[in-house]
């Protein structure tokens, strides 16, 4: 660069003035000008950088997409209670089965808890406490959780914490939470409307709950309950996935029951799956014969694979309206078709599921096909970025170890929006809101 | 939750009547005791009379309708009446909030008079005709032709180049069947596609008629040399052929990456993704399949395999290190001999050392003038004679780069199959005029006779001269058309066939 002694007289400006701080000497002005240029160079590199992260994926921008990425660790302090391993450790003991089903969120999350920066070990900072039970640990020969003996659990551990330290009495368990994982919750039944008459379990009613079930107006929903996605293996999926460029050559795909084949002897004919809809029974009366809808009970080897090669992937309401397949359809890029009026999905607030996935009411189901292929293209093609953006597959499941923007940072996130408890919550002393004692009467035996 | 759904029913079953027992136990104390109860048993066992007369559940619909409520809540009503049925000895239902329509419902969705259905919210909605629609299967298919595209551009071959196909070609009964294989594969590349088919014996309206169904760009250039009839003659004119089309992408100047489909080869669209990897001169396994026709041979052959297994591929070999170590060549000794010689042979057809179909090569190498050309390409106009394959167009064997996972993919299969020479076909495998022949169906299986070939003089013929009359017999008594029921589509076909000659 040359080296002029006076100054061009396009510098004389102010602006110019100030670009080279205030100084008219050469070489600084030199240094200056390096300066800048540099400046330029690294902003475009970032922008670059940015910019070709585009195409493939998608960030959803707004309050949503960001609140996916926050870091929980320092929001919030997470006590956890030191229960006798009667409550936990034992039980998984008996039966490690317990690890692998769709219910092993329970389990997982203590292991988390117990090695996660949000804890702490004095009880006066922390904000929250966690009672470790496995209270869908008892399993049927076939694998099946039985939840009779569960409400007496979790009422004796509830009366062993409340005895041993003084912080459910001080707000009757309103800054508590529990993972309660299976079928309908805290109402503990797999069936409807034994759940719905049950109801939550009484000393629950004031804690928070954290549950696959969703429902809208439903009992079994308490206001504030924080709904997260069933365990689904990560390594058996990650394990199972094919190489991006196959082509999506299927375009619906379920597999799954639609009719409830049971060995009732004076059932003679097939009644629809779920007591409460005929969902599945319908999208198998109408498009059972359709070759665009790869649908069936069979359950294949290829089911993860196969899956990877599908456009749509149908989540249709069952014996629960929560099923696996919403994560695996999220993890494997298949855009989730949810049938089942009134759901609350996993992570609502945080993950914006209208733009990922296609809503149709119960009773549209046979108009299923039109209204999937009246879908833009466009749209289509944004759905399945926005799925393949890896942490939204992150945020549904529960990696060992765990891993930045997964499951469980995700549940830490929603305890801290739920802070600071309100003042209400904390009871003046000898006030009492819960009925110990309400319930049936087969719940208030001890455990 | 897929599978735990059947067992957890299987369980439902159980533990109800398990529990459905408990109260019962309780109850039936009480029922003894009070006339009430006597009366509620009486009025139950009426019930399943009738029901049995009837054939649905009667007693439970009465129960139903006794005690549950009106209101439209249709979480608690259907729950409490539930609850009261669970008391009344019969095992649980649930049934929707519309009792009335609950009962119109299941006979209209299951044609099984057994109306114990258990129908939710909406009932099974059916639509009034549930099978595909055409329109709906239509848009669905560009959908996913729309979502594979994108798949494509983005994790698939940026930039692709054109694929430039040459294909050696003649008139004979198999080409039809060979070139429209070809064809069709060539149809589904994703690529922009030039194909060149040079013809042996001249431009000819039966090669020309059959890529024309193609639709894809083509450029039908003819040889002047009748094919012969021998193998080794054959493939020393393919080469000739392939040379030609080599020298037509010169004259053009054609850009892309040339690769040889023979008519009879068999092609994987992986190729085609693959081949666009290649930088100047590329290599990929061919699969050969020798088909052999002698079944004495068998046994021998097993005992070679088990000594020395034969590997029918050919193409490039790879060292440890993935770089291009050797070939790869068809072991044609056990065939020492007893290879076809001629086209029309029943012997086994065997490949050359090396096939023109294994290679691929940029097009650009073939250029006169073009600057970044590479010193190991020789020039098209500079060879003396023919080349056995396209490794005579380099001076340097190493250069070539192994395509298909370092040869170990098999992308393409070799095979020979041809007619006898003497075999006849209908020109452009049209029949025209239609045939008058007709076989009488009653004998045969299908309804309609296969046409036959009218060259192919049989002696069937004079069998067939009587029913040729007869048909025309027929058409004159159409109006007794109606009354056979067996023949009623050879009698349309024959009149069909004299209307439109008449």
């Amino acid at each position: 660069m040359p080296v002029s002694s006076s100054p061009p007289p396009i510098l004389d400006s102010s602006l110019c003035r100030l670009l080279f701080l205030g100084s008219r000497d050469s070489s600084t002005m030199r240094k200056c000008l390096w300066l800048w240029g540099l400046l330029f160079i690294a902003l475009g590199f970032a922008w670059s950088i940015t910019a070709e992260r585009n195409p493939r994926t998608e960030r959803i921008s707004g309050s949503a997409g960001d609140v996916l990425e926050d870091d929980p660790v320092g929001r919030l302090k997470v006590y956890v209670y030191e229960l006798p391993s009667k409550y936990n450790k034992k039980i998984l003991q008996k039966d490690p089965r317990c690890l692998s089903h769709m219910f092993a969120a329970e389990i997982f999350m203590h292991r988390f808890l117990l090695s996660s920066p949000v804890r702490t070990l004095n009880p006066e900072e922390a904000d929250w406490f966690y009672t470790p039970i496995y209270a869908t640990c008892d399993l049927t020969p076939t694998g099946l959780p039985l939840p009779f003996k569960s409400p007496r659990m979790v009422r004796s551990a509830i009366q062993l914490i409340s005895s041993s330290w003084p912080y459910w009495n001080r707000t009757e368990g309103a800054d508590h939470f529990f993972v309660v994982p299976h079928d309908f919750g805290a109402c503990f039944h797999y069936q409807e409307e034994k759940a719905i008459e049950r109801g939550i379990l009484p000393i629950l009613r004031r804690a928070t709950l954290v549950q696959t079930f969703g429902q809208r107006n439903h009992v079994c929903l308490n206001e504030g309950s924080i709904t997260i996605p069933p365990y689904a293996p990560p390594q058996k999926m990650q394990a199972r996935q094919i190489p991006p460029d196959t082509p999506r050559s299927i375009f619906v795909y379920f597999r799954g029951l639609f009719y409830d084949v049971n060995n009732d002897p004076e059932e003679t004919s097939l009644t629809p799956l779920m007591s409460g809809s005929g969902a599945r029974a319908a999208v198998w009366e109408n498009f059972k014969s359709n070759p665009l809808f790869d649908i069936s009970t069979e359950h294949p080897t290829t089911y993860y694979e196969d899956m990877q090669r599908a456009i749509f992937c149908l989540c249709p309401l069952g014996w629960a309206p929560w099923s696996p397949r919403l994560v695996e359809a999220v993890v494997f890029g298949c855009i989730p078709v949810i049938i089942a009026d009134d759901i609350v999905l996993p992570f609502a607030d945080a993950i914006p599921w209208e733009e990922i996935g296609v809503f149709v009411a119960e009773e549209d189901v046979p108009k299923l096909d039109k209204i999937l292929t009246s879908i833009p293209p466009h749209v289509i093609l944004r759905k399945q970025r926005l799925l393949a953006n890896p942490s939204m597959k992150r945020a549904m499941l529960f990696p060992q170890p765990t891993l930045p923007g997964d499951a469980f940072h995700q549940i830490l996130n929603g305890l801290a929006r739920k802070l600071p408890h309100p003042k209400s919550v904390y009871l003046k002393p000898g006030e009492k809101i819960l009925n110990w004692t309400a319930g049936p009467i087969t719940d208030l035996k001890p455990w | 939750m897929k599978l735990s759904a059947l067992h957890q029913s299987y369980i439902n079953r159980r533990t109800n009547s398990f529990r459905s027992s408990g109260p019962l136990d309780s109850s039936s104390d009480s029922a003894i005791k009070s006339p009430a109860a006597i009366f509620w048993l009486v009025f139950h066992a009426l019930c399943c009379l009738i029901s049995l007369l009837l054939g649905y559940r009667f007693s439970r619909l009465v129960f139903f309708f006794l005690f549950s409520t009106s209101s439209t809540n249709f979480y608690t009503s259907p729950f409490r009446s539930t609850a009261e049925l669970v008391k009344t000895l019969d095992v649980h239902s649930v049934l929707s909030n519309n009792p009335v329509a609950n009962l119109d419902l299941p006979l209209l969705n299951k044609t099984v008079t057994n109306s114990r259905v258990v129908v939710g919210r909406h009932g099974i909605r059916i639509r009034p005709w549930p099978h595909p629609d055409p329109v709906e299967v239509m848009k669905a298919h560009r959908i996913i032709e729309i979502v594979q595209k994108e798949q494509r551009s983005q994790f698939g071959i940026k930039n692709p180049r054109t694929v430039i196909v040459v294909t050696p070609t003649y008139v004979r009964t198999f080409q039809a069947l060979h070139l429209t294989g070809v064809m069709h594969s060539l149809m589904l590349v994703p690529y922009d596609l030039v194909w060149i088919v040079v013809e042996a014996g001249g431009v000819s309206n039966e090669t020309a008629s059959l890529i024309a169904k193609s639709g894809l760009k083509t450029i039908h250039v003819g040889f002047n040399q009748r094919m012969p009839n021998s193998w080794e003659e054959r493939h020393k004119l393919e080469s000739k052929m392939r040379l030609r089309a080599l020298r037509i992408i010169r004259e053009k100047k054609l850009d892309g990456i040339v690769m040889f489909a023979d008519d009879s080869n068999m092609h994987s669209m992986e190729l085609f993704d693959e081949i666009q990897n290649v930088k100047w001169f590329g290599a990929v396994s061919v699969g050969i399949l020798t088909h052999s026709v002698n079944t004495d041979e068998m046994a021998d052959r097993k005992k070679d395999e088990e000594e020395n297994p034969r590997m029918p591929v050919q193409g490039p070999a790879c060292n440890a290190s993935n770089m291009l170590a050797g070939w790869h060549t068809f072991n044609t000794l056990p065939f020492a001999g007893k290879s076809a010689v001629y086209i029309d042979d029943r012997a086994t057809v065997l490949p050359r050392k090396l096939e023109w179909s294994g290679f691929v090569l940029n097009s650009r190498l073939l250029w006169k003038d073009s600057s970044d050309k590479p010193k190991w390409i020789k020039d098209i106009d500079m060879l003396n004679g023919d080349i056995e394959s396209p490794l005579g167009l380099v001076n340097d064997p190493s250069v070539v780069e192994p395509l298909g996972n370092c040869g170990r993919q098999v992308l393409l299969w070799w095979l020979r199959v041809e007619a006898r020479a003497d075999s006849k076909f209908p020109p452009k495998w049209i029949i025209d005029p239609p045939l008058e022949i007709t076989v009488p169906s009653k004998r045969t299986p299908w309804p309609d006779a296969p046409p036959e070939l009218p060259a192919n003089e049989k002696p069937a013929m004079g069998m067939q001269d009587p029913i040729v009359k007869h048909s025309t017999k027929r058409t004159s008594r159409s109006k007794h058309r109606s009354k056979r029921k067996h023949e009623p589509k050879t009698d349309t076909q024959v009149s069909t066939r004299h209307s439109e000659q008449s």
